[in-house]
């Protein structure tokens, strides 16, 4: 940690610089240099700065320019965009203001990414669930946008703490889908989501969620480019599907919906935008590996006695549960999904084909990285896999229960915190399942 | 190996729980370690439950949230453990093997024979530490109980010094800005009297935790190599 930190968010700086009369409070910003993607993440020197996951969210947008957000209030998401509001102020945001409710946030800014612009809202829990009408149809329209989702409880009862049940539903959209883990992945992962999401043959939402509170409300270290850079403009004529015309009436609102036909030609359309829609996403695979270094990052996979898989906030309990099994002995390798949606199916069959144990702790009640997980190395790994442990409803993840899992897992004995339904892989015995079954 | 300690501080309101640990974790980092804290309360009122979680190392906490499992329990008040005027209970829930129980209290408490039974097959060092009492002889007044349970859970851990320690008070009472212009000799009459008032309690309060870091050290507590520490004679010329 040698590395000079600075601070660019001083609390008096833009306060000072809208109170004083005759300073232009966009001079800043009108200074800001284009600089290509490739430029952005893989060469501009980097300095760091201690500071919430809501203020790396800012500073991702102060460099990314962008044309339009949209805020909605709900905790604790709010004060991203009260931020991004300021960033509004500074001139760094040509468009923003405060829509009247979720469904509504996400049909403007459907509106928007359809006309042409760069478009970023950002909500949590309920807020997502009440906006998902709306995010469920932004891909098969191809509308390019990147939406924040700070996860929390959605669930009953209910609770404003951190709780991911919410990437579920998002992973079946057919948008991209990243989790970080801390402050400097929504740093990095909103920046690169947008030259993503406007790639010619992808052309989707990118969704770029993480833990609530953990994340958003906490400091740490993150490693950002100067502010006087930024990312080129949305040129929406690149895209996969043509703008809406606004200029020349009657716009066409929607890509040929056939929504009240029903016969073979509605189906086949239906059929060959849902095709194109994952075909994009898979497509997309090449941009994360080049922009953001990968769809997940390996450490002492090779030769471990047990894997530990995970994303968001319980890759960073990982961390520490790695440390300790490594001070009890035993040796323990770390995956981090970072990429969701595309899944990094081909990664992890290579990366685990000799594995003879996964555990995959989770911040929700369903295991759906879990899922997902046993899903990609069926058939190519004999692994067991320990879909556990969760904790959820806000609650922090105890590092000692991931210790826990890799040494019951190791040695066979039976867990007491995950059940034996989650237990997926290697030699489970069916009996013992069935009886659980019937048992609860 | 890290040295790493996650410690768990319960108390009352008012005591200073969440301002003991914010020093407690600007002190080490000072000391050049690395430290996170989380509070946790709830309705902001004296003598309501308080809990606040520290960690401290010497290596990059990348671990997030609540303490389950403290490797070091501080009891800011006697009420935690009798009126369970805790979030946790018993008072030492989730304490690891080998732990360390810091007690306020001015001698060893009468705990109920099961609690008394489980603390001793965990093998945890309860560590009966008189803090208000101290804080009472030494400052005068009780509001320094939390700098004496800082002062002698820093000997305790290793992982900080008094100089990072005193800094930490500076840097909570005084702010950054402010002990740098308190030296110019251009500041008014007001900001003056206030400066010295609060260097006075600055004074008090380091005072009190080189006596609980000192009360460590003398009873084996501290960890190896920490050693006891005298009132720098200087400093306390030059602030006098």
């Amino acid at each position: 940690m040698s590395e000079a930190e600075v601070k660019t968010n001083t609390p008096s700086a833009p306060a000072a610089a809208v109170a004083a009369p005759k300073k232009d409070p966009h001079a800043e910003a009108k200074k800001q240099r284009v600089v290509t993607p490739e430029y952005m993440f893989l060469e501009a020197p980097r300095t760091k700065e201690f500071i919430t996951g809501s203020e790396a969210a800012k500073e991702a947008i102060r460099r990314s320019n962008v044309d339009l957000a949209i805020a909605y209030p709900i905790t604790p998401q709010s004060e991203t965009m009260q931020l991004v509001g300021v960033l509004y102020g500074e001139g760094y945001v040509k468009e923003y203001y405060r829509g009247e409710e979720e469904v509504g946030v996400m049909a403007a800014i459907a509106g928007g990414s359809r006309s042409g612009v760069r478009c970023y809202p950002a909500t949590a829990g309920p807020g997502t669930l009440r906006g998902l009408e709306g995010i469920a149809s932004w891909p098969g329209h191809r509308l390019p946008a990147v939406a924040m989702f700070t996860c929390r409880v959605v669930n009953a009862p209910l609770a404003i703490q951190p709780d991911n049940i919410e990437v579920s539903y998002l992973l079946n959209c057919g948008m991209i889908v990243f989790h970080a883990e801390n402050q400097q992945d929504m740093f990095d992962f909103t920046m690169a989501g947008f030259t993503i999401s406007e790639k010619n043959d992808v052309t989707l939402p990118v969704g770029v969620c993480c833990d609530g509170f953990f994340v958003t409300h906490a400091r740490g270290y993150v490693r950002m480019q100067d502010r006087g850079i930024k990312l080129p403009p949305r040129e929406a004529y690149r895209g996969a599907v043509p703008v809406l015309d606004a200029e020349n009436p009657p716009a066409r609102l929607s890509r040929d919906a056939p929504v009240q036909k029903s016969n073979f030609m509605a189906y086949n359309i239906h059929a060959v935008w849902q095709q194109e829609v994952w075909a994009a996403v898979e497509r997309s695979r090449k941009y994360i590996n080049q922009y953001m270094g990968g769809l997940l990052t390996a450490e002492n996979v090779d030769g471990a006695e047990a894997v530990i898989i995970a994303s968001g906030s319980a890759a960073a309990q990982s961390r520490e549960a790695v440390r300790i099994c490594a001070e009890k002995g035993i040796k323990v390798g770390l995956i981090k999904v970072r990429s969701l949606r595309p899944f990094p199916t081909k990664e992890l069959r290579e990366l685990c084909k000799n594995t003879k144990l996964i555990v995959v702790p989770e911040f929700n009640y369903v295991g759906w990285l879990a899922k997902e997980v046993a899903t990609a190395i069926y058939g190519y790994s004999n692994a067991k896999i320990i879909g556990g442990p969760r904790v959820y409803g806000g609650q922090s993840m105890p590092v000692e229960l991931i210790v826990d899992e890799v040494e019951s897992g190791l040695t066979g004995k039976k867990s007491t915190n995950v059940a034996m339904s989650s237990i997926m892989g290697g030699a489970v015995n069916q009996d013992e399942v069935s009886h659980f079954m019937r048992s609860i | 190996m890290a040295k790493r300690f996650n410690i768990r501080m319960a108390g009352v309101g008012g005591q200073g729980v969440v301002t003991g640990s914010h020093i407690l974790s600007t002190a080490v980092i000072n000391a050049g370690g690395e430290s996170t804290i989380v509070p946790f309360y709830g309705s902001e009122k004296r003598m309501a439950p308080v809990e606040s979680y520290v960690r401290v190392s010497d290596e990059p906490i990348y671990e997030i949230g609540e303490i389950t499992f403290p490797h070091i329990i501080i009891i800011f008040h006697p009420q935690v453990i009798t009126h369970g005027k805790s979030y946790t209970m018993p008072f030492y829930f989730g304490l690891k093997e080998d732990g360390v129980a810091l007690i306020n209290n001015d001698g060893p408490m009468n705990l109920h024979k099961d609690q008394a039974r489980e603390l001793e097959e965990r093998r945890a060092k309860l560590y009966y530490f008189p803090a208000t009492k101290i804080s009472l002889e030494v400052a005068g007044m009780d509001l320094a109980t939390n700098m004496a349970l800082m002062g002698c859970i820093g000997a305790i851990t290793g992982l900080t010094n008094m100089a990072g320690l005193e800094q930490a008070v500076k840097d909570r009472f005084l702010g950054k800005g402010f002990v740098v212009s308190g030296g110019t000799a251009a500041l008014d009459s007001v900001v003056e009297r206030k400066f010295k008032k609060k260097q006075e309690l600055i004074d008090k309060n380091v005072a009190v935790m080189r006596a609980g870091w000192n009360y460590a050290v003398e009873h084996g507590w501290a960890a190896p190599d920490v050693k006891r520490v005298e009132a720098p004679a200087a400093a306390a010329a030059a602030s006098a």
